[in-house]
């Protein structure tokens, strides 16, 4: 990592030194511990906080979540709650059609996982499609690359609450599109209200946000390709197009993979963004599973944490599977990296 | 001059210009315009007044009609290029306006009125910033008590961050113990189950232990962040043993070790995390959401949502305070914007 420099040092110690006094004063009752337990004892304290946090917020929740995956009612202290055993996951997978949400007993559920599925297609390949492009754009030899990346990177740091209100208000009927489009002598267009229009701008908005990423990412990818290997195919006079299928695409590929299941499991629990700029409509045309959980966990009349708990853990699957893949994907690219 | 051109146009082995150059460039150009041209229009909007945002099309800039006091008058008339009766042209004020017929005055010479359609009359605009659209929120709306839950759970997450991610980074590099390689195991793990799938069973643990409903509720579940305790274990990795060992020898506790040596050293991967962390819970939507439901206790990312869910959409206020809710990420990414980058390049975590 290449992050040593004076403005990281001092921005480092401002950090730390305030709280410089209360190190001082544990430090004396700490070495009696350190007499007493010995090294171990030590670790088990270092790592104490960091997994006692870790236990209580992460681990118990994990295991909780199957637990209320087994019981019914809207109560949220397990103990008030009544195990019924698989029936909620029978309730969600019970269903005529899985390609016709309206013939399941949960339409809501199967809607949502239906726009999620289709979202997480079009948005993934449209994101890696966009962050590609940019990424061999700013790999060539171009005055101000460091700029230009900045430049993309700039709404990946915006929270999706921003993001979503600043795309609403472009979009709105009388937003700044719509204007456009006016003085062109265009028809305005019902961009959030509309069916179609409302998931594309969903597609378009999220690929906006996070393509500075990837584009990142796939940047780094490109910059460890052997320059020679360029030199020597300009040399043979190979075309541009060749030298892209030939020698970028393969060399890029571990890195690729990576960066698309990345992609995957970001897409999969798409929420934020979209939902401050449609708030799951028109109807449910924009409604994923991350909301169809919320809502039915807490927001809805009708809540039932149970059923909500269940969906979280299909979901929750999806992306085991999903991580499973970029693990094995990542140590096979280690391997290779380690043979050649 | 001709020589910066030469430089800025230079091509790729002194050809001339290929198609992908003009791609390149349009490319570029028109991602500059994209990426920065919404939050700038969102900035402009937000100084513009209620009757500005209804207008449609809409101006670049904000404008608002020119006012005069006039002897005579109590409070400012607007000021008006009217087209008089006469067929000439003057700059008057409104005194009042009954349908379709304006009164209206020569500021200059106010005792005659003169009478003509609202046809024919044109406002004089200037440029003048609504700044009342950041001022009234603050005094009339919640939005400082927003601000400031905020500022409070993004520093002190990010302080508590910093501490227990290092103390157990710091473990798991430089202690050899049995367990080691379950603990990381089980770090990994987490990875694999965010936020969005335990909202359930972690409202309850909140409630369980008596958080629902409190800053802390929001800031406890975020601080154990695995990439961090990652990213800090790589870079002690990095930190020689030999140094540790020397202050061992000098009879430096382990607390001092941690304290005095890795501690500072690991300061540049502190730094990282510092700004990822700020970042990362300033911008916290889902959770907050979830856990706070009095209204005095929402931040800023909760309050926005609420104010623009509602039917009534107040949009030169809520414009006015997604700049405010801007601001600290717009600093970070024009002075820190580098060591977010690189740490990325580095880690491929956000």
């Amino acid at each position: 990592m290449t992050i040593g420099s004076a403005i990281g040092q001092k921005i480092g110690a401002a950090i730390v030194a305030p709280i410089g006094w209360l190190a001082a004063i544990i430090d004396a009752p700490l070495k009696l511990w350190q007499r007493a337990t010995g090294t171990t004892g030590m670790a088990a304290f270092f790592l104490a906080p960091n997994m006692l946090i870790f236990g209580v917020f992460v681990l118990a929740p994990f295991v909780i979540n199957f637990l209320y995956s087994t019981t019914s009612g809207n109560a949220f202290f397990l103990p008030d709650r009544s195990f019924v055993g698989a029936e909620q996951y029978q309730r969600l997978l019970e269903c005529g059609s899985y390609l016709d949400p309206s013939t399941c007993r949960e339409d809501l559920f199967w809607k949502a996982v239906h726009n999620t599925g289709l979202f997480v297609v079009l948005q993934v390949t449209l994101l890696i499609v966009v962050s590609m492009i940019t990424a061999l754009i700013l790999n060539r030899e171009i005055v101000g690359r460091s700029f230009w990346r900045a430049v993309f990177f700039f709404p990946v740091l915006l929270s999706p609450v921003v993001v979503g209100l600043i795309w609403r208000w472009i979009l709105q009927r009388q937003g700044l599109l719509n204007s456009m489009l006016y003085q062109f002598g265009y028809q305005p267009t019902e961009w959030l209200t509309d069916r179609f229009w409302a998931f594309a701008a969903g597609i378009t908005v999220s690929v906006w946000a996070h393509m500075g990423f990837f584009t990142l990412i796939l940047l780094a990818g490109l910059q460890a390709i052997p320059r020679d290997l360029y030199e020597a195919a300009e040399m043979d006079g190979t075309r541009p197009g060749r030298v892209f299928w030939r020698i970028t695409l393969p060399l890029l590929m571990p890195n690729l993979l990576v960066v698309i299941i990345l992609a995957l499991i970001r897409a999969v629990q798409i929420f934020d963004e979209v939902y401050v700029l449609t708030g799951g409509g028109p109807g449910t045309s924009t409604l994923f599973l991350t909301q169809y959980i919320y809502e039915v966990g807490f927001a809805s009349l009708l809540r039932n944490p149970g059923l909500a708990a269940a969906a979280s853990i299909l979901m929750g699957a999806v992306l085991v599977v999903l991580t499973l893949v970029q693990l094995q994907v990542g140590r096979r690219n280690e391997k290779k990296g380690a043979r050649e | 001059m001709s020589n910066v051109v030469a430089f800025l146009t230079r091509r790729r082995g002194g050809r001339g210009w290929h198609w992908t150059d003009v791609f390149m460039w349009a490319w570029l150009i028109g991602a500059l315009v994209l990426m920065f041209g919404p939050a700038l229009w969102l900035a402009l909007s937000s100084f513009k007044t209620p009757a500005q945002l209804a207008e449609f099309p809409p101006t670049l800039l904000p404008y608002a009609t020119q006012q005069a006091t006039v002897e005579g008058y109590d409070k400012p008339l607007n000021l008006f290029t009217t087209k008089l009766p006469d067929g000439t042209t003057r700059v008057m004020a409104e005194v009042r306006r009954v349908g379709t017929v304006s009164q209206l005055v020569d500021p200059k010479a106010p005792s005659e009125i003169v009478k003509v359609n609202i046809a024919d009359r044109q406002p004089v605009r200037e440029i003048r910033f609504a700044t009342e659209n950041y001022t009234q929120p603050f005094e009339h709306f919640d939005f400082l008590q927003y601000l400031k839950n905020s500022v409070f759970v993004t520093v002190v997450a990010t302080l508590i961050t910093l501490l227990t991610n290092s103390m157990a980074a710091f473990a798991l590099s430089k202690y050899q113990f049995r367990g080691r390689n379950l603990v990381l195991l089980l770090i990994v793990g987490t990875l694999m189950v965010p936020l969005s799938v335990l909202l359930v069973p972690l409202y309850s643990v909140i409630s369980a232990v008596g958080l629902f409903d409190s800053l802390w509720g929001v800031i406890l579940p975020t601080v154990a962040t695995p990439t961090g305790v990652f990213l800090l274990r790589q870079y002690m990795l990095t930190i020689p043993d030999e140094l540790i060992d020397a202050a061992r020898m000098d009879n430096a506790s382990e607390w001092q070790i941690y304290w005095r040596i890795v501690l500072p050293l690991a300061a540049p991967a502190l730094a990282v995390l510092a700004i990822f962390s700020v970042v990362w819970r300033w911008n916290d939507f889902l959770w907050p959401l979830v856990v706070l439901s009095r209204k005095e206790l929402y931040t800023l990312q909760v309050g926005l949502n609420t104010y623009a869910g509602e039917l009534n959409v107040q949009w030169h206020f809520i414009l006015a305070m997604t700049v405010v809710t801007m601001i600290p990420v717009v600093l970070v990414f024009i002075f820190l914007q580098r060591y977010i980058t690189a740490g990325i390049a580095g880690t491929g975590l956000k």
